[in-house]
């Protein structure tokens, strides 16, 4: 293609001026945008009521799309379900047996569990969930691990509520529109989920890597605690997320480094809780909180 | 409609379509966003960014640099990009393409190839310094897959883009 003779605008005045002129506005533009980008670092909520309201209006559609991409996705599923009916059956029954075992062994740890907990005064929030809702998209074109809740402050969604599904962490919430929220997934890059081995209670923060994993990183030096196969869940160190939700899945070893795969797969979830920050006080600037924990403490 | 204009409606209607089929299909590129897909990997190409490339570098003269500003603005609110992201990178992107233009004289399709990938790859590593500072510092190697994708989709939305093209100036 040849060079465009536009460029250079010829004799007229008007047109050199305006070209000009075009310049002058994008390169201010370029400014503008980096100094928006420069407040969206600073303060990440600060467009929240800007970002909230494009939320709002997008949703819906892709909400609407939601459940036709489900159903293509759950006929591959029902497929292989009736083709492996018997053998699949079972399978299942082998496992109820197991699992029922187990049930009733939890219930009664779970009860004394309670009671141990009434005799040394330990109390949590509440774990009722703010919401129920449902995961209906995602920033699937750039680099962050965003998804979109149907559900926003109107439903009493607010930033930093963590986000989990029957099975397992999602995320937590960081933009709210009215009908809509923004979710940040455990498997981002700027997720820090403090975890421990379910095996013997290790301490970890599992950060996400961007591509669907998450690596775990341990705070003793020297001996990689982990297993293939091992299972993480929250500790409820931080006060965000309450403890005892499971996180991830040890999927390999690769020397120091631990890959995780998260146990809740936000492309399949099909309801997402919002739950109460753990701690409320955790979610507070610091010198708040130790000005109300002071206070606490003086009466 | 016949080849000729027949009234001066018809003539208002074709400036319309002239100008609007680019800004409209960039638009409806930054819409795919919002397809019901959760993806916990970063393999889908930016087809909004494609589109804008290939509308930039089939038809140089058309827009000016600015133009990147608003689009690249509803880009950002409708991926939930941080506002400020593909407004400064397609703008800055728009006038890196002026200035290469004002070097190069002629262009062929595999030169038109060889600068959109270059202008991904800007794009992308824009878009992962802007989420490092953000506090999601990734290993650049993990946007690999997706980069190449955008690379090869490039011929791909090109002639999608040259179609709209032969329609929007046809009689």
């Amino acid at each position: 293609m040849a060079k465009p003779s536009t460029r250079r605008p010829g004799f007229s005045r008007r047109a050199q001026y305006g070209l000009f002129l075009s310049y002058v506005l994008a390169v201010g533009g370029v400014l503008f945008a980096g100094l928006l980008l420069v407040i969206a670092i600073v303060d990440p909520t600060g467009f929240n009521a800007l970002k909230g309201a494009a939320l709002d209006v997008t949703s819906p559609v892709t909400s609407a799309g939601r459940s036709v991409t489900r159903f293509f996705g759950g006929l591959k599923d029902s497929i292989g379900n009736y083709v492996q009916a018997g053998s699949q059956n079972a399978e299942l029954k082998r496992r109820l047996q197991a699992s029922r075992r187990k049930l009733i062994e939890a219930q009664a740890i779970g009860l004394e569990n309670k009671r141990l907990k009434d005799l040394l005064k330990l109390t949590g929030a509440t774990d009722d969930p703010v919401a129920v809702t449902r995961i209906v998209g995602s920033s699937f074109a750039s680099v962050r691990r965003l998804a979109t809740l149907s559900a926003g402050a109107s439903a009493g969604v607010r930033p930093g509520q963590p986000v989990r599904s029957a099975d397992g962490l999602v995320g937590r919430v960081i933009e709210t529109g009215r009908w809509a929220s923004r979710v940040l997934l455990v498997g981002d890059g700027a997720s820090n989920v403090p975890v421990r081995l379910v095996r013997d209670g290790t301490p970890a923060i599992a950060s996400g890597h961007g591509d669907g994993t998450i690596d775990l990183k341990t705070l003793e030096v020297g001996r990689n605690p982990f297993r293939r196969g091992d299972v993480l869940v929250t500790s409820g160190v931080g006060g965000v997320y309450p403890p005892d939700i499971p996180v991830a899945v040890v999927v390999r070893i690769e020397g120091d480094r631990t890959v995780a795969r998260p146990l809740a797969d936000p492309s399949s979830v099909e309801y997402a809780v919002v739950l109460n920050v753990y701690q409320p006080l955790a979610d507070l600037p610091l010198s708040e909180a130790t000005e109300n924990a002071l206070r606490g403490a003086g009466q | 409609m016949s080849r000729i204009a027949g009234s001066s409606r018809d003539v208002a209607l074709l400036g319309l379509r002239r100008q609007w089929v680019p800004i409209l299909s960039t638009l409806a590129a930054s819409l795919l966003n919002l397809s019901p897909y959760v993806a916990t990997w970063p393999i889908v190409p930016d087809f909004a960014y494609i589109v804008l490339l290939a509308w930039r570098l089939l038809r140089p003269e058309m827009w000016q640099a600015h133009v990147a500003l608003p689009l690249g603005f509803f880009n950002d609110l409708v991926a939930g990009l941080p506002v400020g992201q593909s407004m400064a990178l397609w703008t800055l992107t728009f006038l890196i393409l002026d200035i290469v233009d004002s070097r190069v004289g002629w262009r062929d399709y595999w030169m038109d190839w060889f600068f959109a990938a270059a202008a991904m790859l800007f794009y992308t590593a824009g878009g992962w310094y802007v989420a490092g500072e953000m506090g999601s510092a990734l290993p650049f190697v993990v946007l690999l897959p997706q980069l190449i994708l955008s690379i090869f989709a490039y011929p791909l939305v090109a002639r999608f883009v040259v179609a709209l093209d032969r329609w929007r100036l046809s009689r």
